[in-house]
């Protein structure tokens, strides 16, 4: 087996195992609270809304949108961390037919890894700090190093190979 | 031309009830109903449920409006089991789905396992058992509710769904347990490697299937970048704007109420739209490993991959489109969808021929 196609496979199965235990942990000891609060806060928006408190009906909506913002931001990691490892897997099974250079290759296989891992970290640092620049910053940085290795990988592939 | 059923090389990789032939028929099926229940579902339930939770939402709005607080309670229960009615097939879909998808990722590592074949067989088997049960637990609970359980906040159905999830855990557990056993002592397994062959088809689902994934990273890059904050934003301001017209006497709350719904239809559409060309990209680099299989003429062949790629670009598409265009952008997104299940079906019967010849040029089926 190839070095770019060990480094595909063994970084896809840990990221997805990654993800699978960020996702245990995630379902088991913060989506209910989370999305209790959600509930909670909407239901009570309205209620106050019902007693004509304004005041407290706009604050139980701005704790929603807080919440809700933490929310598909962890729920997307754990899908993107996940996905992104079986992206990996089925790029490692298949890397022999990418008609490149082997040293070409296991940069695009290094590159692929890098940004899968670096980019749902950006995603989850925003939870940290709600609008993080830096957190923004390397989200997009990682999905841009995984979109340019996709391109090299597709145009290898629809490459016929020359030797 | 056809695939050479002789071939001894091919044929070695696809010995009859492996569990690598067990983990592709069952992979595939499980991704054709996963797409037809997806299909169904968004063209009889999808928009009537969201047409519901709207009422709903506007019933709590004219509830609050009235200083009725009962009726408030009694909207948001109504609304959150229109959510779980569509959260819980939604689920189902997805669930199938991606069941199929790593029965297949399952397969290609099969050579990789360095597990005896009784035990890979059994694993297999379980793995396929647990991808049905799963989806199937997932869309009873909300039809079987808490009725005749023992507990305080889970039904029959959830326990089967999270059985079925852990047997899923247990089965992945032991193929990666094979899989270190393999990593950790170098030793080669009794199974050849899938057959690698640099066909048109081939080729062209691997890079179809790698561009699909790379517009889907694109669209989702945009998504993030120009609209998830937006979006945000607009959903906080409507609910205050509806909360404050109710206030004022209910006047602008249908306003304010639909335009929370078209607020839900454009973010559902575009999240959809991102997944399902993903997805889509996926099932076609996956399906490039089992080409080899599918007993079919070249140029049926050749069909078969082109109309699933077309129909892979053509659902997400119209799914995206159906912000401006409505039903006629949905039913030409199911169409779609329709294309993707066939050219899938069409494979897989390819392969169900394949296995067949394969087996009677063996002696195996008696």
């Amino acid at each position: 087996m190839s070095s770019a196609r060990k480094v595909l496979i063994v970084g896809g199965l840990l990221l997805a195992a990654f993800g699978m235990l960020y996702g245990l942990h995630y379902a088991v000891f913060v989506e209910h609270q989370t999305l209790d609060r959600m509930g909670a806060s909407l239901a009570q928006a309205f209620a106050s809304a019902s007693q004509r408190d304004t005041v407290a009906a706009h604050g139980a909506i701005d704790a929603y949108a807080a919440t809700k913002y933490n929310y598909v931001r962890q729920v997307d990691v754990h899908s993107h961390w996940i996905g992104l490892g079986m992206l990996l897997i089925v790029l490692g099974a298949a890397f022999d037919g990418v008609a490149l250079s082997a040293r070409l290759k296991t940069w695009l296989a290094i590159s692929l890894v890098t940004g899968s891992f670096v980019f749902p970290t950006g995603v989850i640092l925003q939870t940290v700090s709600h609008g993080a620049v830096y957190a923004s910053t390397l989200a997009i940085v990682g999905s841009a190093i995984v979109m340019a290795a996709l391109i090299a990988v597709a145009w290898g592939f629809s490459r016929v190979e020359q030797s | 031309m056809s695939t050479q059923v002789g071939s001894t090389q091919i044929a070695e990789t696809f010995a009859p009830m492996s569990a690598r032939r067990l983990l592709v028929f069952g992979g595939i099926a499980l991704i054709a109903v996963g797409m037809l229940f997806g299909d169904i579902f968004a063209v009889f339930v999808l928009h009537q449920n969201g047409g519901q939770t709207g009422q709903a939402l506007l019933s709590a709005s004219e509830a609050a409006s009235a200083g009725n607080t009962l009726g408030v309670k009694q909207a948001f229960e109504r609304i959150g089991g229109l959510l779980e009615d569509h959260g819980t097939k939604v689920d189902t879909h997805v669930h199938m789905t991606d069941a199929g998808y790593l029965a297949l990722l399952l397969a290609l590592i099969q050579p990789y396992v360095a597990l005896p074949q009784k035990h890979k067989k059994t694993l297999a088997r379980l793995f396929l058992a647990g991808g049905l049960l799963l989806p199937v637990g997932i869309f009873l609970i909300h039809y079987v509710g808490l009725a005749y359980s023992p507990f305080a906040a889970i039904g029959w159905a959830s326990v089967l769904a999270d059985s079925a999830g852990a047997l899923l855990i247990v089965v992945l557990l032991a193929e990666a347990y094979g899989l270190w056993k393999w990593l950790a002592r170098r030793a080669p397994v009794d199974e050849p490697d899938f057959p690698d062959s640099r066909t048109w088809e081939r080729r062209t689902l691997m890079s179809g299937g790698t561009i699909l994934i790379l517009l889907g990273f694109l669209h989702g890059g945009w998504y993030a970048g120009v609209d998830l904050y937006r979006h945000e934003a607009r959903e906080a301001q409507i609910l205050k704007n509806m909360l404050d017209a109710a206030n004022n006497g209910g006047a602008g709350t249908v306003v304010q109420v639909a335009s929370y719904g078209s607020l839900a239809a454009e973010k559902a559409v575009k999240i959809a739209a991102h997944s399902h060309v993903i997805e889509f990209g996926l099932l076609a680099m996956l399906l490039s490993f089992v080409q080899p299989y599918v007993f079919l003429s070249e140029r049926w062949k050749r069909r078969w991959v082109l109309l699933l790629l077309f129909g892979s670009f053509l659902l997400p598409l119209f799914v995206l489109l159906e912000l401006n265009l409505g039903l006629v952008a949905g039913g030409i997104a199911d169409i779609g969808g329709v294309l993707v299940i066939v050219a899938l079906v069409a494979m897989l019967v390819g392969i169900l021929r394949y296995s067949g010849h394969l087996d009677a040029a063996d002696g195996a089926v008696r």
